[in-house]
């Protein structure tokens, strides 16, 4: 006879054996209501005899693919296509030059992607501070007052980690207001030699 | 209309913009009643996923009411009340005839990595959400279906991602009879994944995660054992102590990219975006998992390569399962969980905020503020 203190894994079967079917039935709404893998509707994988809807072999292209972005690892641009803010400006040269020389599989790909989203957002940015809509660091802060920001945080350990929120998000809105105060002095003073 | 926007990382706003229009014969335009803020938004409101350009509206999780059809839709009328799934997909190319509509290969240029999906960045596609007024809506004839009389408009537009992808974690599973499950994760992905859990017959549920009214929601709707991480030094000896040293047979991953629990994996990943958003989570499940166990990932992560311990999950022999959950064939199976009552979507919602309140429903559910779950948005209130 095994030591009965020996835990289930250091021996052949499990030790404490699951709860039976009728304590869980009587426990849990519904318990092994799919326990036959039939009854689950991803199986089999690959295998699925429902009629989907097309009433298509091949959709219907969209109009207005020609030029638009693609990856290279599609033969074309797809029949169907999202229209929504399509490139422009810098960020969009980047964007694209992303999309046209390297493939997913390719690390500078997805870099080129996130450099191209923070031109996007820079260059918006600042385009915004000559509306009548500027942009702010972060959003929905008011929040904090009327969601209960201190009360919400208390005790919990990912706080540490929101620490560093407002490093994140404000330090690029300070290091690029320091940047144009020092270079505005710099031509101040350019100027008026 | 009016329309939530994206203004850079960590800062959303409210904007008019024009009204969608047809755009291909099978597109139809949706007005939309209800909606809601996925956590893989936060990933796109944190600035984690390339290509997400300014201007977009985010949004996959929605419901609405059919304003406008194009010329060869033939199953939808002008109208009808519909719930239509997170994916955009084709019905007709290799991988939707084989019920893969996740992995739909006609709706998206711009990768071949991932399908099509609303409001999720030019990545999937480039198609504007639904956290709008309207929103359009391809392939009208695949995707939409209408809403059965008896369901709730809150249990449908969490049908549409979070409680679809639930289920379908536990499918990946692969649960046996008595097995012993662990969810990491008690964000709405988790709570129906440990609901679904035992509906394939687990002997043992048991969720993980750090937020108090998470773990009660695990416990008094889910059933659940709970295990609150930050009372352990190490969770995963301590799930190894939980099951007998043996480790979960299942370990589902319901956290994504933007997992707490390391900080060093939080701050590259998540804060300084070195990687594609923090492992910690899926580290947890191969450590947790036993030996020839499996890992099923729903949680969302990025395109950029992630630190994940590949070399223990090859030793353990374990079985890695994972995909965007195809919502359309959850469905017909689902609604009968629902209407029984085995499946409780709309249990897990906190907040309603009306779409003009939007920066704020991000901000709250982003900083899990007044113990926020699952907020939906109004666009009717606007």
């Amino acid at each position: 006879m095994t030591d009965p203190d020996i835990p289930s894994a250091y021996v052949r079967d499990k030790r404490t054996p699951p709860p039976t079917r009728e304590e869980l039935r009587a426990r849990i709404p519904g318990w092994g209501a799919d326990l036959d893998p039939a009854d689950r509707p991803s199986y089999p994988k690959l295998q699925y005899p429902a009629d989907t809807g097309a009433h298509w072999d091949f959709p219907e292209r969209q109009p207005g693919g020609e030029g638009r972005e693609r990856s290279i690892e599609h033969a074309f641009v797809t029949p169907v296509f999202g229209t929504a803010q399509p490139l422009r400006g810098l960020s969009g040269g980047v964007r694209r030059f992303a999309y046209r020389r390297f493939s997913e599989g390719r690390l500078a790909h997805w870099l080129l992607l996130i450099v191209g989203d923070r031109i996007d957002a820079w260059g918006s940015h600042l385009r915004s501070f000559a509306s009548r809509r500027p942009d702010v660091p972060a959003s929905g802060l008011r929040s904090e007052l009327t969601h209960g920001g201190l009360r919400s945080r208390r005790g919990r350990s990912d706080a540490r980690h929101q620490v560093l929120d407002p490093v994140v998000v404000a330090g690029p809105w300070v290091a690029g207001a320091a940047v144009t105060y020092t270079g505005v002095r710099r031509l101040v003073r350019v100027l008026r030699r | 209309m009016r329309a939530m926007v994206y203004r850079g990382p960590y800062a959303v706003r409210v904007e008019e913009k024009d009204v969608p229009r047809i755009e291909h014969p099978n597109d139809a335009i949706l007005r939309v009643t209800l909606a809601a803020i996925c956590g893989s938004d936060l990933h796109l409101y944190h600035g984690l996923m390339p290509d997400t350009r300014i201007g977009h509206t985010f949004g996959h999780e929605f419901i609405g009411v059919v304003e406008q059809v194009g010329s060869s839709v033939q199953h939808l009328q002008v109208g009808d009340r519909v719930m239509v799934p997170f994916n955009i997909s084709c019905g007709s190319c290799w991988f939707c005839a084989r019920g893969l509509y996740s992995n739909c290969h006609n709706v998206n240029p711009n990768a071949t990595a991932v399908g099509g999906i609303y409001g999720y960045s030019h990545t999937t596609g480039g198609y504007d959400g639904g956290q709008a007024q309207y929103v359009r809506v391809p392939f009208a004839d695949v995707g939409p279906v209408r809403i059965p009389d008896w369901m709730h408009d809150e249990d449908a537009v969490l049908l549409t991602d979070a409680a679809a992808t639930g289920y379908f974690g536990a499918q990946l599973g692969g649960i046996a009879e008595g097995d012993t499950v662990v969810v990491l994760g008690a964000g709405p992905v988790g709570l129906i994944a440990a609901q679904s859990s035992w509906l394939m017959g687990a002997g043992r549920v048991i969720v993980v995660d750090h937020l108090q009214e998470r773990l009660e929601k695990a416990r008094t709707m889910a059933y659940a054992e709970v295990l609150d991480y930050d009372e352990h030094d190490d969770v995963v000896v301590e799930l190894k102590k939980q099951t007998d040293f043996l480790g979960a047979d299942v370990v589902i991953e319901a956290v994504g990219a933007e997992a707490h629990g390391n900080l060093l994996q939080h701050v590259t990943g998540t804060k300084l975006k070195l990687q594609g958003g923090s492992p910690v989570a899926l580290n947890w499940a191969i450590d947790g998992v036993r030996k020839g166990g499996t890992v099923s990932v729903v949680g969302a992560y990025g395109p950029i390569p992630n630190a994940v311990k590949f070399g223990d999950a090859l030793n353990k022999g374990l079985t890695l399962r994972m995909n965007q959950t195809p919502v359309k064939r959850q469905w017909p199976r689902m609604f009968e969980h629902v209407r029984n009552g085995h499946l409780t979507p709309r249990a897990m919602v906190t907040h309603r905020f009306p779409l003009e309140d939007v920066a704020e429903a991000y901000h709250v559910f982003s900083a899990k503020l007044d113990g926020c779950i699952k907020p939906l948005i109004l666009p009717s209130a606007a």
